[in-house]
């Protein structure tokens, strides 16, 4: 089997899988600012069950999550969601998952935040809003940015663990052919597939971090 | 009317009494220096006044606006849009300047008048280059804080305070985070807005500065004003506790 061949018939799997990653990211990162609030919350309540949220998420594996969220339907309410409820079960776990991560390099980059510059806005007559977005935001971005970039390349590589939901992903599709075929090619493909999202990744938050390096 | 009204403030971190029964009028034009050794609460009190603490007895008033009144022997506070407009009477100067340091030095002046003083940007942006020009500074407009020395970045920051066109300015020791070299360019700036009549109350251990600038001078010690007077009568004062203050300044 050709390169090429092998390339068109992962491509399905490519499509899913940047699916995931990008669903995955646009649910999870403002998520995780909610999650950071909750976590440093006057509310001792809030921040007990956002600390607890967090251990958890951090202290199990990812796939387990994974079959949690796709599972309790049936084991809570002996619901049968079938089939139709895989992708979003698959959204949700690393959604919930990266949450957590991201909420834990927010508050890292909210709490470096120096008190001063609440006080001076404060003096200033910014409102509570405008002094996070106008204020602390932007030097909490500069701040996480590696951070991030390390969240998200992981996550570039985690995507592969929806087969444990019987998605077929790009992994999962190489898998197949590999068995199919007895060929190594496959894998290669995907190793360069996801070597290649990352570099690509990587470039795109380098070119940011250094946009932000203006001061 | 009386520009700044401080009636028996107290306040206390937990068990620790740091200011008990300060009062402090401020008229306009009016420039008093806060001197004081170490500790003795000086900032704390310059921090309730500008409500970034909340004191637990006294009253306090801006222009005759109240923000603070006494109720059963505790403090209240005014409600938030009444407080919000009473902030707009004041600014304070920070020992460490805390500009912000994603803006330039234009837009670190220019933004709180445009976004909270809803006032058209290029009417903020020409006061702010006058303000700019005034602290010799003009040629930094766009230029970021981490670009200046600290002389320049406290510059910025009266500059910064000045923009929103407060009637009293505090300042919170404006030159001890500077070396002696820079610490001179600050001074003249205040001076020069004493004698352009701005209402300021300055905590200060530069001695003669306080001598020079002052119409009035608080001497604190352990959560008192233990003296208040002119620079002649505060300086050449035989109090005890004034002389010693004098003294150890003098050895360091
Ligand atoms: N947020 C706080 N919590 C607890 N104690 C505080 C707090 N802020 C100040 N203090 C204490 O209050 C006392 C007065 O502090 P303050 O900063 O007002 O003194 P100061 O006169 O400004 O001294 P300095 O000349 O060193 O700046 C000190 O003993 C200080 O430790
Ligand atoms: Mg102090």
């Amino acid at each position: 089997m050709s390169f090429q061949v092998i390339l068109s018939q992962l491509a399905s799997g490519m499509l899913l899988t940047i699916s995931i990653f990008v669903l995955t990211l646009l649910f999870s990162m403002p998520l995780g600012f909610f999650v950071a609030f909750g976590r440093m919350a006057n509310n001792k309540v809030i921040r007990f069950l956002t600390q607890l949220y967090i251990s958890v998420m951090r202290g199990t594996p990812l796939m387990l999550q994974l079959m949690v969220v796709y599972f309790f339907p049936w084991y809570l309410f002996h619901i049968s969601l079938g089939s139709f409820w895989r992708f979003p079960a698959i959204i949700l776990g690393f959604t919930i998952n990266y949450a957590a991560y991201f909420a834990e390099i927010y508050r890292s980059g909210i709490e470096a935040i120096p008190k001063g510059q609440y006080e001076a806005a404060k003096l200033l007559g910014y409102t509570k809003a405008q002094t996070f977005l106008r204020i602390i935001l932007p030097q909490v971005i500069k701040i996480i940015l590696p951070a991030v970039t390390n969240e998200v390349i992981t996550l570039v590589k985690d995507t592969s663990l929806a087969y444990t939901l019987s998605c077929i992903e790009m992994f999962s599709v190489a898998k197949q052919i590999a068995a199919a075929e007895t060929s190594m090619l496959p894998f290669a493909v995907a190793a360069l597939f996801y070597y290649l999202f990352n570099l690509l990744v990587s470039l795109g938050m380098n070119r940011l971090e250094k946009k932000m390096s203006y001061y | 009317m009386n520009y700044l009204e401080m009636n028996h403030v107290r306040k206390s971190f937990g068990d620790l009494e740091v200011l008990k029964d300060i009062s402090l009028t401020v008229q306009q034009g009016e420039v008093i220096s806060i001197i004081g050794p170490s500790g003795s609460g000086k900032s704390t009190l310059l921090r309730c006044a500008t409500l970034l603490e909340t004191m637990d007895e006294g009253t306090l008033s801006y222009l005759g606006q109240a923000a603070v009144t006494m109720e059963q022997g505790h403090s209240v506070y005014a409600k938030p849009a009444e407080l919000d407009a009473i902030k707009q009477c004041f600014g304070l100067v920070f020992q460490s300047f805390h500009l912000f340091p994603h803006y330039s030095v234009l837009k670190n002046l220019i933004d709180a008048p445009i976004h909270v003083q809803k006032r058209p940007k290029e009417e903020a942006t020409q006061e702010a280059m006058e303000l700019l020009e005034q602290m010799g500074l003009a040629d930094k407009a766009n230029a970021y804080p981490h670009q200046l020395s600290g002389g320049q970045q406290q510059r910025v920051a009266i500059a910064r305070a000045l923009a929103r066109k407060p009637e009293v300015l505090f300042f919170d020791e404006p030159t001890s985070a500077l070396d002696p070299e820079l610490t001179g360019e600050v001074l003249k700036v205040i001076k020069q807005l004493a004698e352009a009549n701005m209402t300021m109350i300055i905590v200060t251990h530069e001695m003669e500065f306080a001598r020079k600038v002052s119409d009035r001078i608080l001497f604190m010690d352990k959560g008192y004003v233990v003296l208040e007077g002119t620079p002649e009568t505060v300086f050449q004062s035989d109090n005890e506790r004034m002389r010693e203050f004098l003294g150890k300044l003098q050895k360091e």
